[in-house]
């Protein structure tokens, strides 16, 4: 059968327009694919791209629940339901904070991710220290640096207390790009941002 | 077996693969290829098949969904017959291939095989190494516990680092704003399509180029790569001192490979299946994530970068280790090929291989880590509490209450972040341990808020006690010089033994 095949090649001889016309017509035909290959792919990378948001646009005000949850002078950890979830995330929707309660409506809720690499850190009330297993930060408190691989103190999730409820602005994995603020406006205490009365 | 033949006649009428897989097998080679030394990139190749049949096996009951599946992993693990063993196998295989990709790497580079006309061969390699890398972190993920959560959050992390686009970055390799089951998703989709998509199209081209070009000789010193004539040489020696491929060299390859895979067979019968861990629950914080082997090394040096160097080096110094390797067939595309002749070459394999020894070996103890339960499970060692008087021993109590233990060794238990403090009284003076207790320092948090006056002055009192007998306290050089002359009485025993 090859052969055959072969034998055809060997004695078809086209005249050399007929060959140009064929060229130019393949050309064509990938002309042809490649502008409905762009056509079709350009929207797709907007389909790729879809999970990125504006910062903050994730955010949305969520309760941790009554304030009386976290006795004064205490730091205790909180669970929340992330509010951008889907049914198949499972537990993962669920968000842990550690909220410090300072005196009566004065609060500081610190992610639980290590502004170094993300790791859980834990609280040691003992110490008055968190602390991160992964590469050994350590912070204080208030949350500011105490040692260890981090360039600066842990993520504050900004709050208010509306009613008897401590809501804080989350939705978003708190990253040294996101940080754990949203946008919104700023309101004015001493460290710049924190309780809504409104 | 008339009818055998038959059936062959009829395939290869239509295939005609006769004559290709002929040119293959029996292209000679070199005589001196049919080393021991050859058969690692055949054994990477059969490690690639195993894990794709292993992985499809998996593939049929593995949900990759962020609520079901590591129930589906203990499933595998618990309730279906050898689900156990099938992941295991994968898992195993997995680490046999980093392994016997990595060993191949190091047996081409230092028989300068990737040198002219073997360049291709060589970057393409390169880029398998990181799609097999990349395939062994994606596969850590799928195995989605709490370690595969954590280092999705610190794969995120570093993310963030990159400038300007850090944000849009984290987002898009999470598939949404937090690590869920988007997340799981995407990387389900890298590991089963897009990866060993690619995968099997380099190899395709690693393997074709491997067949065209020729089995690198055995280099001989004094014998140095020129463009010019090589090719001629290779033909001369292949065909002139040669064999065919199959079997003159082929048998140790195909002993090999079998033995490997026989090897991950025990190390999966043995040793069992890789986790799942914990559930992938972000509010369970009891928890020390660690990657898998291969990644130990890059989670030690994220422990020891200082703070200031850390962002442009996790995301330069890849970038960098990436060009040197892609560069160095044109940097050294010509030359000696033999080890002798290339100390510069063999010393910086050897650097570089001590030293992923070396961090890999750290990162299986992490010394920079607290010991997070250390303060409450390890009890001061009672050769430390003899004859202490009361505010002493009160002292001890407050040092392991404070986690002061989570950092510090004692009688070589504890925490490895700061120094051990068994003789600690022997560098420090009673005033420079108050500073030091209150003000911290030299990665030391400060502990003047959280410790009250009299809690300081037990906690130094119990640390000027540890020294040993014969040694004497350290004293203020300013001060005065009488501890010099008055030996202590444990010294004066000392000396007297």
């Amino acid at each position: 059968m090859t052969d055959t095949v072969k034998e055809e090649q060997k004695t078809t001889h086209d005249d050399p327009s007929a060959v140009s016309r064929r060229w130019m017509l393949l050309k064509l035909g990938v002309l042809i694919n490649a502008a409905v290959g762009v056509a079709v792919a350009v929207p797709v990378v907007r389909y790729l791209l879809g999970p990125i948001k504006r910062k903050g646009a994730y955010n949305s005000w969520i309760s941790l629940g009554a304030i009386d949850q976290f006795p004064v002078g205490e730091t205790r950890l909180a669970t929340y339901e992330n509010p951008y979830n889907h049914p198949w995330d499972g537990e993962t929707a669920k968000t842990a904070c550690w909220v410090r309660h300072i005196d009566a409506s004065k609060f500081q809720v610190f992610a639980v991710n290590c502004a170094h690499l993300g790791c859980p850190v834990r609280w040691f009330p003992q110490s008055g220290l968190f602390m991160c297993p992964c590469h050994g930060g350590v912070y204080y408190a208030d949350g500011s640096r105490a040692s260890g691989p981090p360039e600066r103190g842990m993520f504050e999730y900004q709050y208010k207390v509306a009613g008897n409820q401590l809501h804080i602005s989350a939705g978003q994995m708190p990253t040294l790009a996101t940080e754990a603020r949203s946008v919104l406006p700023v309101l004015n205490n001493s460290k710049g941002y924190g309780p809504c009365t409104g | 077996m008339h009818w055998l033949r038959q059936v062959y006649n009829w395939l290869e009428l239509r295939l005609q693969l006769q004559a290709p897989v002929e040119d293959a097998m029996l292209h000679p080679v070199p005589r001196n290829t049919a080393s021991w030394w050859y058969v690692f990139g055949s054994a990477a190749f059969t490690l690639l098949m195993l894990q794709i049949v292993t992985g499809i096996l998996l593939a049929i009951v593995y949900v990759p969904s962020g609520a079901h599946a590591w129930d589906s992993l203990n499933m595998l693990n618990h309730e279906l017959p050898l689900g156990w063993f099938l992941r295991a196998m994968h898992g195993w295989g997995s680490n046999f291939m980093v392994a016997v990709v990595l060993i191949h790497m190091a047996q081409v580079f230092s028989f300068g095989a990737y040198k002219f006309p073997r360049e291709l061969t060589w970057i393409v390699g390169v880029f398998l190494l990181l799609m097999t890398l990349g395939m062994a972190f994606t596969g850590q993920v799928l195995r989605f516990d709490q370690d595969s959560y954590w280092g999705l959050g610190i794969g995120a992390s570093i993310l963030s680092r990159v400038p300007l686009v850090g944000g849009p970055l984290v987002d898009l390799m999470l598939g949404g704003p937090i690590i869920a089951g988007a997340t799981l998703s995407r990387f389900f989709a890298l590991h089963v399509f897009v990866i060993p998509g690619i995968l099997l199209v380099f190899v395709a081209m690693h393997v074709w180029m491997v067949l065209k070009l020729g089995i690198n000789e055995w280099p001989m010193p004094g014998r140095p790569v020129k463009r010019a004539t090589y090719l001629a040489e290779y033909h001369k020696l292949s065909h002139e001192d040669g064999f065919p491929f199959v079997p003159g060299a082929f048998w140790k390859d195909l002993i090999f490979s079998g033995a490997v895979l026989a090897a991950v067979a025990v190390c999966a019968a043995v040793l069992g299946p890789y986790g799942p861990s914990g559930t992938p629950d972000p509010s369970i914080i009891q928890t020390v994530p660690k990657p898998d082997f291969f990644f130990l090394w890059i989670y030690a040096i994220l422990a020891y970068l200082p703070p200031s160097l850390e962002t442009p080096f996790i995301l330069i110094a890849p970038i960098v280790g990436i060009a040197i390797l892609l560069a160095l067939p044109f940097y050294a595309g010509e030359g000696e090929k033999s080890w002798h002749r290339r100390p510069v070459a063999i010393l910086t394999l050897a650097l570089v291989a001590v030293s992923f020894g070396v961090f890999t070996h750290l990162a299986t103890f992490t010394p920079w880590s607290p010991v997070m339960d250390a303060w409450s499970s390890d009890t001061v060692p009672t050769k430390f509490l003899h004859n202490l008087s009361p505010v002493e021993r009160q002292g001890a109590v407050i040092f392991q209450a404070k986690q002061c233990r989570n950092c510090h060794a004692l009688g070589g238990v504890g925490g490895e972040r700061g120094p051990a403090l068994d003789d600690v009284a022997t560098r420090l003076t009673e005033d420079q341990l108050i500073r030091q207790v209150l003000q911290g320092g030299g990665n030391m948090p400060a502990y003047g808020k959280n410790l009250s006056p009299p809690e300081v002055t037990a906690l130094v009192k119990f640390l000027t006690t540890l020294h040993p007998p014969n040694q004497v306290p350290a004293t203020n050089a300013a001060g005065p010089a009488t501890a010099q002359l008055e030996p202590t009485s444990s010294q004066t025993d000392a000396a007297k033994q």
